[in-house]
């Protein structure tokens, strides 16, 4: 780990400032990823600033029916509160399929969303990684795949996005707020946050410099069966091999996001139109262009194996 | 003590307080966090400083040039030991890769430099500062690509009795299949460290090791200095199933440091070190091939396996137990080592034996079917008294059969499907394994000293170390039966190079040999009371309720004690009895799992292990050793692989997130049953080992209820999901 200098701040727009105009800033939330990429100096920036304590820890009604999850919300938090419980199953049950509890007790909303990759090579600074050390190479490609992504890859990089919560945001369409260090505020739409690797896999987020995440926005409940079906090796504390985020309604209709295929969490909404027609279609529109590696081929198959559990169990 | 006839009744069969369920004496120092292990020493007075380890970025080649200019110069940096400054050391007797010293690179991780600085955060932060310029070399990192080239280790270690091609090529029923397991690490909670300080030129260091003596001398050796001059503590220690018997780079590095920044150094090996830096279980490939008469008796059974290793290393012995588990008249082993520039592979908890059970106890899963029969009957019919290379060998005892036997009735394994794959609930297709678990009993020679006080209070000293095992307390239990005091009265120290050498901890041999140490010392202990108690005859003597009794008389022992106390010291030297008999320990495991139809992920139900394995000197330790081997085969039967990366040459998922051992809710339920047994062949404590008994079938019998639960054998470890998701049934 680098030595670096650390800074609270009082207010959104200060922290927004601080990040922007000091070189080498980076916010921390909850530290539970960006502590340990320091510690192993994959991350290595020499200023944080501490967005702890700005009153970004509270879920709101909003006017539309929905809720303002502030962005250090804890995810045990937010796996608990009774109307997400009530309205929002579907992101209760990707949080505590997630970590550990007491790594929950630490994660954040935002920083769950902006957690990085567990690619093992982005993990060992002696290996080529082109996320890690942009042109580098790809030791993925060639090397240990097996959990690595099938669709929205590129040459450079395969590696996938590890979130559980972000699977059930995608799935509700959650928007994200945030703050400019110019402190003029925007909305995104969750599936415009993530960036596809393409030639840039080090840039994984449309974020600016210094720009804050200060709340996800769901809008008013989906309804439905909500069901989070995490496939992993072992039972517990394990990312997710493939992961399916449903919302399905009594007609049939419904929403599908998929974790630990993609460098994002996966939906395809012209797949959804598919769910009459059974799992299989359904994956075959999801996973168009997959190109996976001899090591997570095996994913095809299980995506649509898993989401075929799901619309059986959401049939009941 | 010389121990080569059989043991005869002794105190130890009273059983007061050897073999009671007696809860571990050092759990209050655990639970309390006042057990120190070795990273924690701290003298208040001491400056330590902190030394973190430079590890190879290449597999193999040599080290051009190291600049560690900045490193030097960096916040809090005290010294800087590079392996090209420190040149070549000897390496020790044990280790295969050297650990430390000169420009060859010989594996990934290999230690080059170590950084000492103030804290432990500067000399993290100074060891990425350290550029190395390499010369690559190409290796060979592939087992599979390297088997053709593989030879007959030194050594030998083929055998066979009868005509194995020609029984093979005449029984009606047979098998030929091939298996393969995969590179494992020992993945322990505590990792290696050691605090090393130097006074003039003799050597303290705090370690965690499982063999006091072989780490002294190999340290000793490694530094060019002599070994009187070195002390060496271990006296907890958070795990090791075999990565911590030999010498490791912490100490060597330690050492070295301290030396050059004239202070006591802590270094300690971070986690992803583990896998690459130190030892693994060496995967392997392994050919089985049985014959039988469509009775069931085994005709013919030959194993072969081949591994890796780096140059001067040695084969993983998976074929060992295929020479002595079942009966046959024809057979054959061999083993074919192949050169690998992975990190060196070595002892993993029942090396050999557990990879080897792995493959052997499917084999005789699908011979089963293949005759027809059921495993645990199959298993029954070629069950042998006498080692069957050599007939007039017999067993010193044997009871698999009993093993077998009261773990069907206790499972229930009769409600198991005959058929593959017919048993659903819900999402789950359910199925039962059942394998055998068989590991040999090895004796190594172990000393220990005891000390009685005029309070009545029995010391015992021994470098014996305890790796979570129990031996505190099983050592306590011993002296206490052996002086009739109660264990309160017994205060045991270990793993102190200052105490007589034991037989460290490893192999399954530690329990039974240390405690058969304490027992020679007890013994001589008592005769020293006796005498200085004035009992004319010996031989009616009891040792009980604190006092010393012979008809009539009665004396408090303390009182032998006067006031300088009595010592005795004493060591158990183990004759012939291992070859004239085979001693070995066995047991049955049955596991039942569910596969969910959709995923093919595999979780446990249940799971039993009966053992049959001499004494049991201490039912709550012995079981959660057997529980922990138990939990330790599920990972190798589901998840635990350490990748290779076959270009780059090194074990690519070097942390806990990616090397996955099972969690809590990975193991539901577990029991564990010991037959009541002894055997007075093993030693005066008519004990064996058990620790490593409790993994070996493990995995297999995992293996077994998956096939029986889906109809897909899978015989490639470990079995992840993937290998089973393209056969599983068509759901709607
Ligand atoms: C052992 C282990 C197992 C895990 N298993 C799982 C799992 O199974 N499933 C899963 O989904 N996750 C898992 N995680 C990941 C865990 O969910 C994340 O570490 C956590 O959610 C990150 O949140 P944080 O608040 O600690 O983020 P931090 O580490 O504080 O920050 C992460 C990133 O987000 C940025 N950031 C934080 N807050 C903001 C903000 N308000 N605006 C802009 N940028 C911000 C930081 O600068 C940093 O780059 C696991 C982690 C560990 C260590
Ligand atoms: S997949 Fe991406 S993160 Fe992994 S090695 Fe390749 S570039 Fe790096």
């Amino acid at each position: 780990m680098r030595a670096f200098s650390y800074e609270r701040v009082s207010s959104i727009e200060a922290a927004a400032r601080a990040a922007a105009t000091t070189d080498g800033a980076k916010f921390i939330a909850g530290g539970t990823n960006l502590l340990d990429l320091m510690k192993l100096e994959i991350e290595t920036p020499t200023h944080l600033v501490d967005v702890n304590g700005l009153g970004l820890d509270s879920i709101e009604a909003t006017p539309e029916g929905g809720l303002r999850i502030g962005a250090l919300v804890r995810n045990t938090d937010l796996a608990a509160d009774e109307r997400v419980r009530r309205d929002y199953a579907l992101l209760s049950r990707a949080l505590l399929a997630g970590a550990s509890g007491q790594l929950r007790n630490r994660a954040t909303t935002a920083g769950n969303l902006l957690q990085r990759t567990r690619c093992p090579y982005f993990y060992d600074t002696n290996q080529p990684c082109n996320k890690r050390q942009p042109g580098s190479g790809c030791s993925a490609l060639a090397g240990f795949s097996r959990q690595l992504a099938v669709v929205g890859v590129s040459d450079a990089c395969i590696a996938s996005h590890p979130s559980d919560m972000a699977v059930a945001m995608r799935a509700l369409d959650a928007v994200v707020e945030t703050v400019r260090a110019d402190g003029t505020k925007r909305s995104i739409p969750i599936a415009d946050l993530h960036r596809l690797p393409g030639d840039t896999p080090h840039v994984e987020h449309v974020l600016e410099r210094g720009e804050l995440i200060t709340a996800v926005v769901l809008p008013k409940p989906a309804g439905g069966e909500q069901i989070y079906r995490k496939v992993r090796d072992r039972a517990s504390y394990a990312f997710a091999l493939v992961s399916v985020g449903a919302v399905v309604h009594p007609d049939g209709t419904g929403r599908v996001a998929v974790g630990g295929i993609a460098p994002k969490p996966w939906r395809d909404e012209a797949a959804e139109k598919e769910l009459a027609n059974g799992a299989k279609a359904v994956a075959a529109k999801l996973l168009a262009g997959a190109r996976p590696t001899e090591q997570n081929a095996f994913k095809l198959t299980l995506v649509e194996r898993a989401l075929s559990a799901v619309l059986v169990e959401a049939k009941g | 003590m010389r121990f080569d006839t059989p043991a005869a009744t002794n105190p130890i069969d009273q059983g007061k307080v050897i073999g009671k369920p007696i809860p571990r004496i050092d759990g209050p120092l655990k639970t309390t966090g006042k057990a120190i292990y070795a990273y924690e020493w701290h003298d208040p007075n001491t400056r330590y400083a902190y030394g973190y380890i430079v590890g190879s970025a290449i597999a193999k080649g040599r080290i051009r040039s190291m600049d560690v200019a900045a490193a030097r110069t960096a916040p809090g940096v005290i010294a800087v030991v590079t392996s090209d400054g420190v040149g070549e050391l000897k390496k020790g007797k044990y280790n295969t890769a050297k650990l430390f010293g000169g420009t060859e690179i010989q594996h990934y991780h290999q230690a080059i430099a170590v950084v000492v600085a103030e804290t432990f955060e500067e000399a993290r932060a100074a060891a990425a500062l350290v550029k190395v310029d390499y010369a690559e070399e190409k290796g060979a990192f592939d087992l599979t690509a390297a088997k053709d080239s593989a030879i007959e280790p030194e050594g030998g270690g083929d055998s066979g009795a009868g005509d194995f091609d020609a029984a093979f090529e005449a029984a009606p029923v047979k098998l030929d299949q091939v298996y393969t397991t995969p590179d494992q690490s020992h993945a322990m909670m505590e990792p290696h460290a050691s605090i090393a300080a130097w006074n003039g030129d003799d050597l303290t260091v705090w370690t965690s090791s499982q063999m006091i003596d072989w780490w002294r001398t190999d340290l000793a050796t490694t530094l060019g200095i002599d070994k009187d001059k070195v002390h060496l503590m271990s006296p907890f220690i958070g795990g090791g199933f075999g990565v911590k018997l030999f010498l490791r780079a912490d100490a060597v590095l330690a050492a070295l440091a301290a030396r050059e920044a004239k202070r006591p150094v802590k270094v300690a090996l971070p986690r992803p070190f583990l896998m690459n830096n130190t030892t693994h279980r060496p995967a392997t490939i392994q050919r089985i091939r049985i014959g039988a008469g469509r009775d069931g008796k085994i005709t013919a059974i030959a194993h072969e396996s081949w591994s890796g290793d780096l140059p001067g290393g040695g084969p993983e012995v998976a074929v060992q137990q295929t020479r002595l588990l079942y009966a046959g008249a024809n057979r054959m082993t061999a083993m074919r080592l192949a050169t690998l520039d992975l990190p060196e592979g070595n002892a993993m908890r029942a090396p050999g034996e557990a990879p080897g059970m792995m493959a052997l106890e499917i084999a005789i899963d699908e011979m089963a079917e293949r005759l027809g029969l059921d495993p645990v009957e199959f298993r029954i019919i070629n069950d042998t008294q006498v080692d069957p290379e050599n007939p007039e060998r017999p067993f010193s005892h044997r009871n698999l059969v009993g093993c077998l036997r009261t773990g069907a009735e206790r499972f229930g394994w009769q409600e198991r499907s005959k058929q593959p794959g017919a048993r659903r609930e819900g999402n789950w297709l359910i199925g039962m394994g059942v394998a055998a678990a068989f590991r040999n009993n090895l004796v190594l020679n172990s000393g220990a000293r005891v000390r009685l006080d005029r309070e009545g209070v029995v010391t015992v000293e021994t470098d014996m170390t305890d790796i979570g095992t129990g031996s505190y307390t099983i050592i306590a239990q011993t002296a206490a039966e052996m002086l009739g005091v109660p264990i309160e009265k017994v205060a045991v120290s270990l793993g102190d190079s200052r105490f007589p050498v034991s037989s460290g901890s490893g192999g399954q041999f530690g329990g039974n040999c240390s405690t058969a140490g304490v027992y020679a010392a007890c013994a001589k202990l008592r005769e020293a009371v006796a005498q200085k108690l004035g009992f004319n005859r010996t031989d009616d003597l009891v040792f009980a309720d604190g006092e010393v009794r012979s008809g009539d008389r009665r004396m408090p022992l303390a009182q032998a004690a006067g006031d300088e106390g009595l010592v005795a010291e004493d060591l158990i030297e183990f004759g012939d009895l291992t070859k004239t008999h085979q001693q070995s320990t066995f047991g049955a495991h049955f596991v039942e799992v569910a596969v969910d139809v959709a995923t093919g992920e595999t979780r446990i139900r249940r799971m039993l292990a009966v053992c049959a394995a001499g004494r049991i000197l201490n039912p709550i330790t012995a079981r959660s050793q057997v529980i922990g081997a138990m939990t330790m085969g599920v990972g190798g039967a589901l998840t635990e692989e350490l990748v290779v990366d076959k270009k780059r040459g090194f074990f690519v998922n070097h942390d806990l997130a990616a090397y996955e051992v099972p969690v809590h809710a990975d193991i539901p339920h577990q029991e564990v049953v010991f037959l009541d047994e002894t055997d007075p062949m093993s030693s005066p404590m008519k004990a064996k080992g058990i620790a490593e008994l409790g993994i070996c079938g493990v995995a297999a019998a995992v293996a077994n209820a998956i096939y029986n639960a889906t109809g897909i054998r899978v015989r490639e470890y470990p079995i992840t999901l993937d290998k089973l998701i393209e056969e599983l049934p068509e759901i709607s």
